[in-house]
């Protein structure tokens, strides 16, 4: 049993990735204020699920494999958001 | 066609159980990878948050056309891994070669751009702890992004490095006809590892290059 | 039966001798063992710091060593129990041991790895060791910035290399057992069939693979701001100091549960075989490790009520560490439950068991006390913290790891440890402990600072009960390190389930064969299957 999608498939996905990294960069030139950060990191996710979904197989995987796919950023995610309760909030 | 035999070693039962064992089993291994880049992420966010202005004027020495070029590299190194293991998985072995060979080109084209650009960064005095000149109130915060500019990009490129490495190896044995479609899990499971080094570039290049650009 | 010769069947200690059959293995049994030589030899290095701290304490005055070496004493004490005995003990040892056992399988996922995780285990312990030998560190087990960044003159890096390459040891071992233990269980063996030590490890697994990157990362940034003169959490040159006690706590404090949860995982098995009765609550306590293990990694900034961070974010620390100490509260009242109207034999490892029920309580109450804002604006960087930690650490943890060596060692060797003088042992610890800790606390909640050679002459009194305490317990622990080795000739044969325990590893003879189980059994029943009272009548 391989896992996985078919090279087509593959070859879409990256051409969804150059259009993605072109939107990305096009942004950077539009003045949106805090948005712009927003925006980046948002199309960054997309670009990271896009990968983890396709060319990692995930979409085809297990929960188990899609939980510890998911663990580290989460834990990541628990650090910044209580470090930064502390850095938010010092006057 | 070559006899289609998995070896399992002797702790497992069953070939899928080896095989989902090392497919989890790099997994793991790439959630620390993600609490280890997340150890520095942390830093930036932390001094992005407290002095955006200072990191988004540092932050204009990048070059963004080698930036963007260099995360172009990586994209489509991502599809050739993929393509790849593809290959392997279907035993074609000279496909599989090709793939791996040209991943890994791609990857060596990366190291030497960012080559191209640390060695600029020499040249214009910005390399913290080294050889730094910055003129400006905002020098400390400057100072800390080149800092993590070195920190994150490096721990990239040596990561980056490391499954050039790997990938030598994989392609070795795939030219020697070992993987097939009951066996391919090694190159499965360094496709895996190549793709996140490829996510965490996805990442660092806007928080690196593409802070208010604009301006 | 000869006194000297055990079974005559071939088993994993005497299949294949000489230095190459060791040192080449990857045989999880005999990793365990690597291991346990190892950290028993870094466990008597920290001792040694120890004592000599507290002999210094004897006094009031600096007279025995003087303000900078004694940093370097209890720097090295901190690191060396920290990371080179007690994050490994137990699942390094018991943990490499058994779970492949008790899942019934023939090793870990990867063997390999296995052992090169001990080998990662002894350069970093060798790295660390001389560096201590060479100068020492005196930046506290702590490393806070900007001391340990720009101005100590010890051996801050070669020490943190040391710890950062241990680091990799801790992973790959975690790594293994969280595949071993998903993959790699018997037929019919469900997640709720499992002992309580499985999932434990499971737990200190996750933990160790989620924030042992992170003390990495952190002590290599803090690597370049010392190599380069750079400053990352060096305020003169725009850095955060407390961004270095951030990231540092996010890995240190679930390291405590890293070093806790597998002795909780050692009491519940001793605690459901001695007193004949599974374990009440099984499915509570086995959420509870997890819910400790990811409770724990939201709760650091307790560590920095008084660092300068913002009252806060301080009060959040505060609350969420009230609340992991709920899952911890259940297991000890579960505990209590499964001994009530248990058929209960005093057996020394089930001893270590209560001791541990007991001391655990008192170091976790008094956890409370620090999570408490106001209470530990007063008794933080005191005599208190340390006390308490002890009293989880030395009380609980070495407690646990020593209830389990006793309770698997006839599994493990194949013979039976001196029943005497094991109780004994236990007895001088439990006493020893109390004694070097308890007056701890009171000096704490009467002011005596840590991390100072000298102290105010009314103290002196509590420290010389200290110090005489401590002498007794380093006594204590010496008395099982003689008779555990004796034993190995002339212990009497273990035989293959002396305490009629129930578990997949019990079932294979002691010691087991290479390949653990001739054929894999299949489960089909809860486990603790243990009949109460009516099986005292038998």
């Amino acid at each position: 049993m391989s896992a996985g999608s078919t090279p087509g498939t593959y070859v879409r996905v990256a051409g969804a990735l150059y259009l993605l990294l072109a939107l990305t960069v096009a942004c950077a030139f539009i003045d949106m204020g805090p948005f712009n950060l927003v925006v980046a990191m948002t199309i960054a996710v997309a670009k990271a699920v896009l990968v983890v979904l396709f060319f990692m197989h995930v979409r085809s995987a297990g929960g188990l494999t899609r939980v510890v796919a998911c663990a580290g950023a989460f834990w990541l995610l628990f650090m910044c958001v209580l470090t930064l309760t502390d850095f938010l909030t010092r006057n | 066609m070559s006899e289609e035999r998995a070896l399992v070693a002797h702790q497992f039962e069953t070939a899928a159980q080896q095989r989902s064992a090392a497919t989890l089993g790099m997994w793991v291994f790439l959630a620390t990878e993600v609490l280890f880049f997340g150890g520095m992420l942390m830093a930036y966010t932390v001094y992005r948050v407290m002095d955006g202005a200072a990191f988004a004027r540092a932050s204009h020495a990048q070059n963004i056309l080698l930036g963007g070029i260099n995360t172009a590299v990586l994209l489509t190194s991502s599809l050739t891994m993929a393509l790849g293991v593809h290959a392997a998985q279907e035993g074609r072995r000279r496909r599989s070669v090709l793939m791996l060979s040209a991943t890994m080109v791609l990857g060596a084209l990366f190291l030497g751009i960012k080559a191209v650009e640390y060695s600029q960064k020499f040249a214009e005095h910005l390399v913290p702890g080294v050889d730094f000149r910055y003129a400006g109130p905002d020098a400390g915060a400057a100072q800390i992004y080149f800092i993590l500019y070195f920190l994150l990009t490096g721990f990239h490129a040596i990561h980056l490095t490391i499954g050039i490495g790997v990938l030598a190896v994989i392609a070795f044995s795939a030219a020697r006809g070992r993987y097939t479609s009951a066996y391919s899990t090694p190159v499965e499971v360094a496709g895996l590892y190549w793709h996140f080094v490829d996510i965490v570039w996805i990442f660092l290049y806007p928080l690196i290059y593409l802070i208010q650009v604009y301006r | 039966m000869s006194p000297h010769s055990i079974t005559t069947h071939e088993h994993y200690l005497n299949a294949g001798y000489g230095p190459r059959s060791w040192l080449l293995t990857t045989d999880h049994k005999r990793i365990a063992i690597l291991y346990m030589l190892s950290i028993t030899f870094f466990f008597f290095v920290g001792g040694f710091f120890a004592f000599l701290m507290r002999l210094e304490l004897l006094t009031p005055d600096g007279d025995l060593v003087s303000a900078e070496t004694y940093n370097k004493l209890f720097s090295m004490h901190g690191i060396t129990m920290v990371w080179f005995f007690l994050i490994p003990s137990i699942p390094s040892v018991l943990g490499n041991f058994l779970v492949p056992m008790m899942v019934g399988a023939r090793d870990v996922a990867f063997p390999r790895l296995n052992l090169l995780s001990w080998y990662i285990y002894v350069v970093g312990g060798l790295f660390t060791l001389a560096a201590m030998i060479f100068g020492g560190v005196d930046t506290g087990w702590t490393f806070y910035t900007p001391f340990s960044s720009t101005y100590a003159h010890s051996n801050v890096i070669p020490v943190v290399i040391g710890i950062f390459i241990l680091g990799f040891s801790s992973i790959l071992t975690a790594l293994n057992f969280i595949v071993t233990i998903h993959t790699m269980r018997a037929p019919g063996l469900t997640w709720f069939r499992l002992p309580l030590f499985i999932w434990a490890m499971y737990a200190t697994s996750v933990i160790l693979v989620l924030a042992t990157p992170v003390l990495a990362i952190t002590l290599a940034m803090l690597g370049v701001e010392r190599i380069f003169g750079v400053g990352i959490f060096d305020p003169a040159l725009g850095g955060d100091p407390l961004l270095f006690q951030h990231l540092f706590w996010f890995y240190s404090h679930p390291a405590v549960y890293i070093m806790i949860l597998p002795a909780m995982g050692v009491v519940s098995e001793l605690i459901t075989c001695f007193a004949r009765k599974k374990v009440f609550g099984y499915r509570f306590m086995a959420f509870s490790l997890l819910a400790i293990a990811s409770v724990g990694f939201l709760v650091w900034g307790h560590h920095m009520f008084v660092s300068g961070q913002s009252a806060y974010a301080g009060m959040v620390f505060s609350a969420l560490s009230f609340i992991v100490a709920i899952p911890s509260a259940v297991k000890v009242f579960n505990w209590a439950a499964t001994l009530y109207k248990g058929s209960i034999a005093y057996h020394t490892p089930v001893l270590y068991g209560f001791g541990f029920i007991g001391l655990f309580t008192i170091g976790g109450l008094t956890g409370l006390f620090l999570a408490s804002l106001a209470l530990d604006v007063h008794v933080h960087d005191t005599y208190f913290v340390i006390a308490h930690f002890h009293y989880i650490m030395v009380g609980g943890a070495v407690m646990g790891y020593l209830g389990g060596i006793h309770y698997w060692w006839p599994k493990m060797t194949g013979r039976m440890y001196p029943e005497g003088w094991a109780k004994f042992a236990a007895l001088v610890l439990f006493v020893g402990f109390n004694l070097t800790f308890f007056p701890q606390f009171i000096l704490g909640y009467l002011g005596m600072p840590r991390r100072y050679h000298v102290y105010p002459p009314e103290f002196q009194v509590l420290n010389v009960l200290s110090t005489a305490g401590a002498t007794i317990l380093g006594i204590g622990y010496l008395i099982p390190f003689v008779y555990l080795i004796w034993s190995l000739r002339h212990g009497k044969n273990a035989g293959r389930n002396p305490w009629r325990a129930t578990g997949l590893e019990w079932l294979t003879p002691s010691p087991p064969p290479v390949h653990n189980f001739d054929e894999i059994p299949v489960v089909t029943g809860e486990p603790y299957t243990y009949a109460g009272e009516e099986e005292q009548r038998e």
